[in-house]
């Protein structure tokens, strides 16, 4: 009988472990072994230990591409989580129907596809037809370019602040609705004031949803791909190592450079692994404190 | 955590003690409200515009005439139909990836809660992992696999791998411990219930929100999905509508910026992203019993 309920259980769980297994665990070997290798017209593939890696960490398309997207992440993380922090503990005290319809629009962007919010993005920032430059022009800019090499990064975080803003709130609001109510009409007996209780109570009491925020939107920033794909036709600002991600598919796909391409991507992989856990490692340091 | 009622709030009798309304918020929330609308907006009304007036009138105001029926007209018959095969696309490989994907997470979650297995802590590191890897290290050796079992450039080279969904299967888990009683499952089982018949009749209807928002959250994400189509497919007869949309903007813009693709691409956006839009505001809640699940993780 035991045994029994031993195999059934195997048997509920096998397909999962069959997908991890042939769309994950394998791919992710595979890559390995590839960029282990090199291919050379007189020997074919052949082994090479980590010559790839070291050619990739001296690259200056990668070293660049890398330095873009950290300088990305560094501007646009602060600005966006400060602006969902902020909006939802004014949700979570404001309880009007203007803050559930503010709610809800702002969290909608989630819904747009990727390459739809950058081709619209696309179009507004157009100096033919969009409604941003018009209003420059209005104000007196009538150089402005949002697609101009350097403030072109500057334009995409304008992109991923407009979709991933509302849904941020919604994480950090969610986590603020679990806070016991108890503990605030204490406190405002104690005659502490809102700001008080957002600085000492609730911020403190949600740190853990903030830190999965930071955490998720570095992964994200530094994996920076569609948005500058897709604006490509209206800049010349993206060059082949654009972004890391950038760099990886073009050399597969246009270079056919499989075996540098997968280095590019296991490096990439591999910085942001060791920047996460040492962002998680620091932060659990300083919550025990 | 509560994803069995997402809804729920905390005592609303301490409402009016704790809402100090400022007239700052207030404004600062409309004005918000304007921005996050505004692309919107935008596209809604560009998508009402003949070509001249896309170049020529204001962008956030009718043009000289209204044009929408013709620009739906040119979307739907442009290149012999080919949009409506992107949506249809569309649908049927996000529906069944996400079926799939609901299904076995299902199975597996409910394993992993009710089974005695050591598996957990590998899932739970397996979800953080998962988001680490950069989508080119699994998409181009998934490439070069599917190239060698010929399934390139068909619909399994971009459903097969939208079934991996370890976040699913941790969401799932999670709504077991809390939500199927044990006992529940021991009195099945006395009753001389098969398991699967327990999982199918018993297990599964009581899933039920659960299965709703990993089923809504798979199908937004293999709608959204870009990067894995742009790269396994070719024929722009089996493009989803995101991969055929980016080639007809690549179009356009080759043609000098005055072609009238443009006019489809903003009607075609328009178009596909109106079914997400309308089904996130109706799915409100379950969308968030996601996000709240996310949160406390």
């Amino acid at each position: 009988m035991k045994r029994r309920q031993v195999l059934i259980g195997w048997l509920f769980v096998l397909p999962f472990v069959l997908v991890v297994f042939f769309f994950l665990v394998l791919p992710l070997i595979y890559a390995g072994y590839l960029s282990s290798q090199a291919d050379s017209l007189v020997g074919g593939q052949h082994f090479v230990g980590i010559t790839n890696y070291i050619d990739t960490f001296k690259d200056p398309l990668f070293l660049e591409g890398l330095k873009r997207v950290a300088i990305y992440a560094l501007i646009s993380i602060p600005i966006m989580l400060s602006v969902s922090l902020a909006s939802a503990l004014t949700i979570d005290v404001i309880q009007t129907r203007l803050a559930r319809v503010f709610r809800l629009i702002a969290f909608m962007p989630y819904a747009v596809p990727g390459v739809v919010a950058a081709l619209m993005w696309g179009f507004l920032y157009s100096q033919q037809f969009g409604p941003i430059y018009w209003f420059a022009k209005k104000l007196g800019f009538r150089n402005l370019d949002m697609f101009d090499p350097n403030i072109f990064i500057y334009s995409i975080s304008g992109i991923a602040f407009w979709a991933w803003t509302g849904y941020n709130m919604i994480v950090l609001y969610s986590a603020l609705q679990g806070i016991s109510r108890e503990i605030y009409e204490a406190a405002i007996v104690d005659g502490a004031s809102q700001k008080q209780i957002a600085f000492r109570i609730k911020i403190p009491a949600i740190r853990g949803a903030i830190v999965l925020t930071i955490l998720f939107s570095l992964i994200g920033s530094m994996q920076l791909f569609t948005e500058p794909r897709i604006l490509s036709r209206y800049t010349n600002a993206v060059t082949l190592g654009y972004t890391p991600n950038i760099y990886a598919f073009n050399l597969a796909f246009n270079q056919s450079q499989f075996n540098y391409s997968a280095a590019v991507s296991f490096a990439l992989g591999l910085i942001v692994l060791v920047i996460s856990y040492g962002f998680l490692l620091r932060n659990r340091r300083m919550a025990d404190k | 955590m509560s994803i069995k009622s997402p809804m729920k709030r905390s005592s609303h009798g301490q409402k009016s003690l704790l809402t100090p309304r400022s007239k700052t918020a207030n404004t600062l929330m409309i004005f918000g409200i304007g921005y996050f609308m505004m692309p919107l907006i935008w596209v809604i009304l560009a998508s009402t515009k003949s070509k001249p007036d896309l170049f020529s009138t204001f962008s956030l105001w009718f043009g000289h005439s209204f044009k929408l029926f013709d620009n739906l007209h040119s979307l739907f018959t442009q290149d012999g139909g080919l949009y409506l095969i992107w949506i249809k696309n569309t649908a049927i490989y996000s529906i069944s990836s996400a079926l799939g994907a609901t299904l076995i997470s299902a199975m597996a979650g409910y394993s992993l809660a009710r089974f005695k297995f050591k598996g957990v802590v590998f899932l739970e590191s397996m979800v953080l992992g998962l988001i680490m890897v950069p989508a080119t290290a699994l998409v181009m050796p998934l490439y070069l696999m599917f190239a060698k079992v010929n399934v390139v450039n068909t619909p399994w080279a971009v459903i097969l791998p939208s079934l991996l969904n370890p976040f699913a299967a941790f969401l799932i888990r999670v709504y077991v411990l809390e939500s199927i009683p044990e006992e529940l499952i021991q009195a099945a089982r006395i009753d001389r219930a098969g398991e699967f018949r327990i999982f199918w009749q018993i297990v599964l209807p009581m899933l039920r929100p659960a299965l709703v928002t990993v089923f809504l959250f798979s199908l937004v994400a293999s709608w959204n999905n870009f990067f894995l189509p742009l790269v396994m497919l070719s024929d722009n007869h089996l493009y989803p509508v995101t991969v055929g949309l980016q080639a007809w903007f690549a179009q356009a813009s080759q043609e000098s910026g005055n072609s009238v693709l443009y006019n489809l691409v903003i009607t075609g956006a328009l178009v596909a992203v109106l079914p997400l839009i309308i089904s996130f505001l109706f799915l409100q809640r379950y969308w968030r019993g996601g996000i709240n699940a996310g949160a406390v993780k």
